[in-house]
């Protein structure tokens, strides 16, 4: 094993010609993955977060394009390979996890069929083990009754169930890396739990590292280790994920933390972010904060504030709120 | 004491499901066939006093939503009465009071996309002859000021918006008909967190300015703890635990409400071992083939033998009304 993280991405850049304008959806983002990590990248709709996870697996599509920066995986660049070697890696090495799970299951088919399928196309794992280890992951998953899970069709299955299975799909090949895109948003609380439970069990026993992108604080803080906050298609504030959210420095992730209900007494009002989130075809200059910042200067109206960082705890903003 | 605004009695909503195909064979030849329906809401009663915020919560398929239609006027119980202020709210099958009114998950659905907020707002009050023509355009003004939108948004189209500004028309929108009882279906559960937060805000302004009755369904405890009064859990179409919203949220006596409060992730901050998340055991039971007995008997660490034979039903247990055999025993969970 060298120091090569897993996954560095740098500088990312994901544009789309749209008629409107050019949609810079995903503007300069830079991070690194180490195994067994869980990175939570997030965002409100719109900040970039889907794409970047959507990015690093070579994802997009027209009238989306890569225009710039590296993805490396072990070391290997994977911006501008081939489609047929992105195909090889993709599900064997690199898995990704949808909101809704039937982006990777097909209803044409039963579970077990399309589990053998994915396994068979990587052709690591020989005929009569195929299903011991599907068989495994399901266990591992929570999901009960796996053998007549085997032989039902997706739409026999209910939601918690399906996105089960979607996430046993994504680790059956035993991938290094995981992108998990908003998996727990559309089911209710109690079948969150489970998976969150058993995604954190996963990944300390098999090393798998993840970037698992969301929009709820408390999810992240409860399974990544790190943090990155999206605003605009750049990553505004990243660091350890418990002091990023105790004391964030970036005023747009002060901001979210004091959105939450629990952050206020009953029935006081909250304090939300004026404003909205600004539309990508026009990113304010200068910083893309600053026309929601009660902080924001002239400085702020004409220059881009660079990623300056203290203790592993990165943020780009000109007037920081104060460390712990 | 005064009656309440709403009253739901004895409610119940049953969505038949077509007979398989053999079943409908065997019935032609004369067999009996078995009667199949989705039990969505369970003989539910509830009161709702004037100038109240209550909280529906419960999971996907609780019947919340059902519940919520069939106090909004817009659907038609299986069985039982829904009264506001002791009138019925439907009458031959149709809604008879413009009193109550709803706001939808996603008001892109609910806004016509092809008419003028200011049209789609002006549209209830004058057909049911709540405001004049000459006057409607100024009261549109006037309610589109109230949710935070400038007046001149009457002009626009829904598609124009934002999705919090396109929420704060759908809100626009039913207040617009005067109603005295707003019931509104995950209103903010589709919004990012800063514009969610602005909405919440927005509902108590509107709580405290127009002394407005509300019924707020939400799978989101956190939001509804913040906003109502008192709180009601739904578990297979009834109603669990019924209580102070601190009581709910801080002491709950029934077994699922505290499940589920277990399972909410909480914001951690502080360093060391993430708390533990206790998702509930077991899987949710089909509305078509719901437990005999407690409908949470199932996955209940509490059930006993009773609990399969004898449906709870809801008691006083201090402040709250729980529907649970062994709700004095939950404390030890």
């Amino acid at each position: 094993m060298t120091d090569e993280p897993t996954l560095a991405v740098a500088d990312l850049r994901t544009h789309f010609s749209t008629r409107a304008g050019l949609v810079r959806a995903v503007d300069g983002v830079s991070f690194t993955l180490g195994r067994g990590e869980v990175l939570g990248l997030v965002g409100e709709s719109g900040s970039g977060k889907s794409i970047t996870g959507f990015s690093i697996l070579g994802l997009v599509d027209p009238p989306g394009r890569i225009v710039g920066g590296s993805v490396r995986y072990q070391g290997r660049e994977l911006v501008g390979l081939a489609p047929r070697d992105l195909r090889t890696l993709r599900g064997r090495e690199v898995a990704m996890v949808f909101q809704d799970p039937m982006a990777t299951l097909n209803p044409m088919l039963t579970v077990g069929r399309q589990m053998d399928l994915v396994l068979a196309a990587h052709g690591r794992v020989r005929g009569p083990e195929r299903r011991a280890r599907c068989l495994d992951l399901m266990t591992r998953l929570g999901i009960p009754a796996p053998e007549s899970r085997l032989a039902a069709y997706p739409h026999e299955l209910s939601g918690g169930l399906r996105q089960r299975v979607a996430i046993a799909v994504a680790l059956l090949n035993r991938p290094s890396v995981v992108i998990a895109d908003e998996p727990t948003t559309a089911l209710d609380v109690s079948i969150q739990a489970q998976i969150l439970r058993e995604m954190i069990g996963l990944v300390r026993e098999t090393g798998v590292a993840m970037v698992w992108i969301s929009h709820d604080l408390a999810v992240v803080s409860s399974i990544a280790q790190r943090v990155a906050v999206m605003y605009a298609g750049r990553i505004v504030e990243d660091g350890p994920v418990r002091t990023v959210l105790r004391a964030p420095r970036h005023p747009y992730t002060r901001g979210l933390l004091d959105s939450l209900p629990a952050r206020a007494r009953p029935g006081e009002p909250l304090a939300p972010i004026p404003g909205t989130t600004p539309s990508l075809l026009a990113r304010p200059e200068g910083c893309a904060f600053h026309p929601r910042c009660a902080r924001a200067t002239e400085l702020c109206r004409t220059l881009d504030p660079e990623r300056r960082e203290s203790d592993g705890h990165g943020f780009r903003c000109h007037h920081p709120l104060e460390a712990a | 004491m005064t009656p309440p605004l709403l009253a739901l009695q004895g409610v119940t909503k049953r969505f038949p499901v077509p007979a398989p195909l053999l079943a409908r064979l065997g019935a032609a030849l004369g067999r009996p066939v078995p009667d199949r329906a989705v039990h969505a809401v369970e003989a539910v009663d509830l009161a709702v006093a004037r100038g109240e915020a209550l909280g529906l919560v419960g999971e996907s398929g609780c019947g919340k939503s059902t519940l919520g239609r069939i106090a909004a006027g817009i659907a038609t119980p299986t069985r039982g009465a829904v009264l506001l202020d002791g009138e019925p709210v439907r009458v031959a099958g149709r809604k008879r009071t413009t009193r109550v009114q709803m706001v939808f998950q996603d008001p892109y659905a609910s806004l016509d996309p092809r008419m003028r907020v200011g049209e789609t707002l002006a549209e209830g009050p004058l057909a049911h002859g709540l405001t004049r023509a000459s006057e409607a355009r100024a009261t549109i003004a006037d309610w589109l000021t109230r949710v935070g939108l400038d007046p001149a948004a009457a002009d626009r189209f829904p598609h124009q918006f934002s999705g919090g500004q396109r929420q704060r028309v759908a809100i626009a929108r039913a207040l617009a008909m005067r109603p005295d009882l707003l019931v509104c279906d995950e209103p903010v559960a589709s919004l990012d967190v800063s514009i969610q937060a602005q909405i919440v805000n927005l509902f108590l302004d509107l709580r405290r300015e127009l002394g407005l009755t509300m019924v707020f369904i939400s799978h989101d405890l956190g939001v509804v703890r913040h906003l109502c009064d008192r709180i009601a859990i739904m578990y297979l179409g009834r109603i669990v635990e019924i209580g102070p919203a601190a009581e709910i949220a801080t002491a709950a006596r029934h077994p699922y409400t505290r499940a589920l409060l277990a399972s909410v992730p909480r914001l951690v901050t502080e360093e060391g071992d993430a708390p533990v998340l206790e998702p509930i055991r077991g899987e949710l039971p089909s509305p078509l083939d719901r437990p005999e007995g407690c409908p949470y008997r199932t996955r209940c660490p509490l059930a006993v033998p009773r609990c399969r034979t004898e449906p709870p039903r809801l008691r006083a247990l201090g402040p709250v009304e729980v529907a649970c055999h062994r709700a004095e025993e939950v404390e030890g969970l």
